[in-house]
């Protein structure tokens, strides 16, 4: 007879059809990567943590590496935040009053909440170690001494997992005090969410790491002057440092040449919705959007591509004939009408209602909202209950201008993105394929045979 | 009462912040009284307070703030359907009917034998597992056909059967 933990353990992931599908592109962070090989000494046998050593010890006769050399190098790689800002790392960095005096925190957002997005999870899951180096580099190079990676709470089996990682870096002398012998300290832990989108915002995570409710703060100041407890402090998405050891052993033009001009590097895009072979992908920044579709198996059953969400389900929507010429780079997408994000690409065919695609996003992001703003914490039930009569049949000619201006007066008017983020989907939604919106009102049902 | 067994545990968490930060230490202490408890009540809450020197309604602010908390008792095993976007496009909102029939409760409630807590859930972070479903906010299951459905739900009634 089976115990309910063991019952339960039969249904976990195990990472093949996500992550060892052996169809990424170049990868750096996913690259040799099974699911057991997460531990220190193979993370070693990879190469790992020789950029630390190489930072604080020198090696092949070189020096150690200065702060701003360290900086410098990251500037150069051209790496953009992977979080969904994409502002530029090494820029971040610079910012950080490095001579402060006092304390001063790193805090890597592993609160990878945006629907569409499961990156995070796999590089936690199975290269741990990959986020412990590029945060103790990071560290380094900004003269910090403590660190947090705050890790959403429904993926606490990756928390557990960082947890037992961070502990073998410390018994091998990769954290804590004088690691490998230099005077460098620093100390990790890790945190956990438990449900609450809204902590995925730079801030709104700080407050729930002071054990607050998440709202997000007014800004500025910023967390580089007033973060963490007040203290200047650096935040960085899980993806973005595990994408500097590799910068460090192989340089920044190194890694500027691995994507395209402004765009270092590679991304890892998870890919849902309606593929044969959902999952993530790491590719080149810069990758032919009809590239990574191919790699995901294609539209699902060969039916016809209608649209894509770029960037997580915050981005616009983009109908399918402008996705097919986009490639899969910050400023190609944001060209487009839309934005990378954090690279969880959506997938819709031709089957699918708009009208009730938008409705679960409209849901979701009231459901989300920390109601601190009264835009949002008003305006995206009121876009919801629209989209719902719309849906429902209710709709009336005059709402798809109602859904505009109600958009129009959160979009910009609130302390944080979540209200952006409400707004953008139904904006693009109502630009894109309006006449599917004006059916549904006519109607009083979709322009496609019922879905789900 | 707080356990000493479950002291140790808050102490492992609260040793992660400075000395005069332990706040930083509620979200952690309050999954960790869920995890031992079900759920967690205002004496739950009463006890963290004490041991993080908060004030209650604080410690109740977060607990009302994030979802994953249980504000009242749960069945044995609490099941959260994601139905987001990228698994509504899965069956993820398939899964969620599918269990209301097999458990014969709509979301949001309890099976009579107290097993199952049936809950829709937003974004898991799992999305190209769907559909996925976390079991007590600590196992996440992947790609659960109705077929796995079934076998988990008769699985875990065997495992509890008296």
């Amino acid at each position: 007879m089976m115990t309910a933990d063991q019952v339960l353990a039969q249904f976990r992931a195990t990472g093949v059809e996500t992550c060892f599908h052996d169809r990424h592109i170049n990868p750096q962070i996913y690259a040799g990567l099974n699911g057991s090989n997460w531990r220190l000494k193979d993370y070693v046998a990879r190469g790992g943590y020789e950029a630390l050593r190489r930072i604080l010890l020198g090696a092949d006769g070189a020096e150690p590496m200065t702060q701003d050399q360290v900086i410098a190098t990251v500037k150069e790689s051209g790496l953009r935040g992977r979080g969904g800002a994409g502002f530029p790392t090494g820029l971040k960095w610079s910012f950080m009053p490095r001579q402060f005096p006092g304390q001063k925190y790193l805090v890597c957002n592993s609160d990878e909440g945006e629907p569409g997005t499961c990156k995070d999870r796999d590089i936690l899951q199975f290269n741990p170690h990959i986020v412990i180096e590029g945060m103790a580099i990071a560290a380094f190079a900004m003269g910090i001494s403590v660190g947090y990676n705050y890790i959403h709470g429904e993926i606490f089996s990756a928390y557990e997992r960082f947890e037992e990682a961070i502990d073998e870096a410390r018994a091998a002398g990769l954290l804590g005090d004088g690691i490998l012998g230099s005077k460098f300290s620093f100390q990790l832990h890790a945190a956990h969410g438990f449900g609450a989108y809204i902590c995925g915002e730079e801030t709104a995570l700080l407050e729930s790491l002071e054990g607050k409710k998440g709202q997000p703060r007014f800004k500025p100041p910023f967390p580089a002057s007033f973060g963490l407890y007040g203290k200047p402090t650096t935040i960085n998405n899980t993806e973005t440092f595990a994408a500097v050891p590799w910068i460090i052993r192989n340089g920044g033009a190194a890694y500027l040449a691995c994507g395209k001009p402004n765009n270092g590097g590679t991304k890892i895009y998870s890919v849902s919705g309606d593929v044969e072979r959902p999952g993530n992908y790491e590719v080149p920044l810069g990758t032919p959007f009809p590239k990574l579709l191919e790699l995901a198996g294609g539209v699902r059953g060969g039916r016809k591509l209608k649209a894509v969400i770029p960037g997580g389900s915050s981005a616009p929507i983009l109908p399918a004939s402008i996705m097919m010429e986009c490639t899969m780079d910050y400023d190609s997408i944001a060209k487009s009408g839309s934005m990378l994000g954090s690279g969880a690409v959506i997938v819709l065919d031709d089957s699918r209602c708009m009208v009730k695609s938008l409705q679960r996003l409209s849901y979701f992001y009231m459901h989300e909202s920390c109601g601190q703003c009264t835009p949002c914490r008003e305006g995206t039930g009121w876009l919801s209950r629209m989209v719902d009569r719309i849906e429902n049949g209710q709709g009336r000619p005059s709402d798809m201008d109602l859904l505009n201006s109600v958009a129009d007066n959160i979009q910009g008017r609130t302390i944080c993105a979540l209200g952006d983020a409400a707004a953008m989907p139904v904006r693009a939604m109502i630009k894109h394929f309006r006449p599917e919106f004006e059916y549904h009102v006519e109607h009083k049902t979709c322009m496609v045979p019922a879905y789900v | 009462m707080i356990s000493e067994a479950t002291r140790a545990r808050f102490a492992r968490e609260v040793a992660k912040y400075p000395a005069d930060q332990k706040q930083s230490a509620v979200m952690a202490c309050l999954a960790i009284v869920q995890q031992e408890q079900g759920h967690v009540s205002p004496e739950g809450e009463k006890g963290v307070a004490d041991y993080l020197g908060m004030a209650p309604i604080a410690v109740h602010e977060v607990t009302t703030f994030y979802n994953m908390y249980n504000q009242r008792p749960v069945g044995r095993f609490k099941l959260n359907v994601c139905t987001n976007l990228p698994c509504q496009l899965r069956d993820g909102a398939g899964a969620l009917q599918h269990l209301e029939r097999k458990l014969g409760i709509g979301m949001g409630e309890t099976t009579a034998d107290g097993l199952f807590t049936l809950q829709q859930s937003e974004c898991l972070g799992a999305c190209a597992d769907s559909p996925v479903m976390l079991v007590n906010d600590r196992t996440m299951c992947s790609f659960m056909s109705p077929e796995k459905l079934d076998q988990l739900v008769d699985a875990l009634r065997a495992a509890e059967a008296p």
